[in-house]
């Protein structure tokens, strides 16, 4: 990937981290753990993949993208606001009383193509996209990010199957796999692994990625574009809390917001990391 | 009454998505490998472009459908009530109601009328479900007529709409020429002073036995069709309250959280009178032909007489 491009999409996924802590801390509830291990691929989704236009969100043409893993929705509006679908000063009223921004993803937001935060029904609706734009013979994509624990859902193999049946390959799914769930790490909770093997047995091609390396991000997703048969599924591995020290890797912050002195370490941290990519 | 012509509202279901279609280009159907029972398969045996089987998957269905509403198609996703209503409530509520998404659901075999297949698959619970959720228009026709014209409606209507089917031939007892369909507006059948009989589904016709019955022996019955359950023609039924002084529900449904509940919700509220609720009892059903099912369960014009010579004692 060229070099600029990169340092722009890292910049941009620092700033949605910066969101997604900011986001959490004024809202005293949220989900920063998970939020943070997707922050790299939605920017590079929305800066560098997706055909979406802020100034004509409801184009019947634009790619569509379903948060399935809704609890992490301080990343999807972090970056959605740097996209321009709203002020960045939304994100400091995340889950307030009268806010737009709710605590899990509403279609009624702009940018936001369905609402989500229901485990296992993201992928479905995504489904139903990909369909219409089957039947319309449209060349919109339709992209949906699950958790890895979200994936202990039946629902969402009820999907798999029927993106498989009805070779829906304009739609990618990616998994993030961070490894952790609420409850603890998934291969302890109740495992949904091998995870790449249950998804090629249901028709899939699949693709593994490094979650937080943008040039693997862009071989990923470049491949998956390639595919003109089956649905596609990137099993991204992550890092949970990915960009926070003290968060990263710790099942404790899948569902905690930060008290003011981990809010300014996170942010300080965050701030010299932009730094250093401002150079 | 050898004449009368008898049709399952699951038949209509079916016939009225394939006469539409024409004209109704975003119209596309789903269904959970039930199209044979459900009727759908009316419609894909004439546009099987525009049928999808989602396999024995509800959940998914009512996901998909939301997906395709929210470009634009208007999909019927069809199934039991057991399974539209009961397993895939969540996902009805959560990505259908939620989102306000122009999705209709067609939910067949609704009822205690579903009969052999027994308690399992009799589905007396939906609407008691479904009106919970914020939105939901819900629609439970009486005929053939009925059934159709409800099709039309939720195809001229932005938003999700329950529509309820019987698998039980029912008595056609609209004019196929004259009968016009109000979403949320209530039919008065018949005029009556001494008590109101508020009905839905195939319980309208045994309303209108029982009128006839009860006439017979001197006592005046109003009788009420209430298609549209969601939103309640509260006006009407607070005509009722006002003009007649007692209010008798019927619905092939449980007594618990109906139509006889969202008719007695509105009464208490506006002009209280004694409203008695004719239904399935806080019950399962069990195996047997429909017809003596009914019966047994109450849902019968006898059942309607008795029950409103007995209120009557309540009025003051």
């Amino acid at each position: 990937m060229d070099a600029a491009l990169k340092n722009n999409l890292q910049k941009i996924a620092c700033k949605a981290r910066m969101g997604v802590i900011e986001g959490t801390f004024n809202a005293k509830s949220g989900h920063p753990g998970g939020s943070l291990s997707i922050c790299d691929t939605l920017t590079y989704l929305y800066f560098n993949k997706m055909n979406v236009d802020p100034a004509n969100p409801e184009d019947p043409k634009r790619d569509r993208f379903v948060l399935s893993k809704g609890h992490t929705a301080p990343a999807l509006y972090a970056v959605l606001a740097q996209k321009g679908y709203f002020s960045r000063d939304e994100l400091k009223c995340l889950r307030h009383i009268g806010a737009m921004l709710q605590g899990h993803p509403c279609i009624h937001t702009p940018g936001v193509d369905m609402s989500s935060g229901s485990l296992g029904q993201g992928i479905s609706a995504a489904c139903g996209m990909a369909l219409s734009g089957k039947l319309d013979e449209s060349p919109y994509k339709v992209y949906t990010i699950l958790g890895d624990g979200e994936i202990e859902e039946g629902q969402v193999w009820e999907a798999a199957m029927f993106a498989a049946h009805y070779g829906l390959s304009n739609l990618t799914a990616i998994v993030d796999n961070n490894g952790l769930q609420i409850d603890g790490a998934i291969t302890e909770v109740c495992s949904p692994e091998p995870i790449t093997d249950k998804f090629a047995a249901f028709g899939w091609h699949v693709i593994t990625m490094d979650a937080h390396d943008f040039d693997d991000i862009d071989r990923a997703f470049s491949e998956a574009s390639a595919v003109t048969d089956k649905p596609v599924v990137i099993i991204q591995k992550s890092v949970k809390g990915k960009g926070v020290s003290f968060m990263e890797n710790q099942v404790g912050w899948h569902g905690t917001a930060p008290n003011r002195e981990q809010y300014e370490q996170a942010m300080a941290e965050l701030n010299a990391q932009l730094k250093e990519l401002e150079g | 009454m050898s004449d009368v012509i008898k049709k399952a509202t699951r038949d209509s279901y079916g016939e009225a998505l394939r006469d539409f279609a024409e004209e109704y280009k975003e119209l596309v159907v789903l269904d959970a490998d039930l199209a044979a029972a459900t009727k759908t398969g009316i419609f894909k045996k004439a546009y099987p472009a525009r049928f999808f089987d989602c396999g024995i998957a509800e959940a998914n269905m009512m996901g998909v459908a939301a997906g395709l509403a929210s470009c634009g198609k208007i999909p019927f996703a069809s199934t039991f009530a057991m399974f539209a209503a009961g397993r895939a409530y969540e996902i009805v509520r959560n990505s259908i109601g939620y989102p306000r998404l122009n999705v209709k659901i067609g939910a067949t075999h609704a009822g205690i009328s579903v009969g052999e297949d027994g308690a399992t698959h009799q589905c007396n619970e939906d609407i008691a479900l479904m009106r919970t959720i914020p939105g939901m228009t819900i629609i439970n026709p009486c005929d053939d007529v009925e059934a159709r014209a409800a099709v039309k409606a939720a195809l001229d209507f932005n938003g999700p709409v329950y529509m309820r089917f019987g698998r039980l031939a029912v008595p056609v007892i609209n004019d196929r020429e004259t009968y016009t369909f109000k979403l949320g507006r209530g039919v008065v059948l018949r005029e009556g002073v001494d008590a109101a009989i508020i009905a839905t589904g195939l319980m309208v016709n045994e309303a209108v036995e029982a009128a006839k019955l009860l006439e017979a022996d001197g006592i005046s019955i109003r009788v009420v069709n209430i298609h549209t359950i969601k939103p309640l023609d509260k006006q009407l039924v607070a005509e009722c309250a006002v003009k007649t002084g007692l209010i008798v529900t019927a619905e092939e449904h449980s007594v618990i959280g109906g139509l006889g509940s969202a008719v007695a919700e509105t009464v208490t509220e506006s002009c209280p009178v004694p409203v008695i609720k004719i239904g399935v009892n806080d019950e399962f059903g069990h195996s047997g032909p429909a017809v003596d099912l009914l019966k047994e369960f109450g849902l019968s014009a006898e059942n309607i007489v008795k029950t409103v010579k007995d209120a009557m004692k309540l009025k003051k």
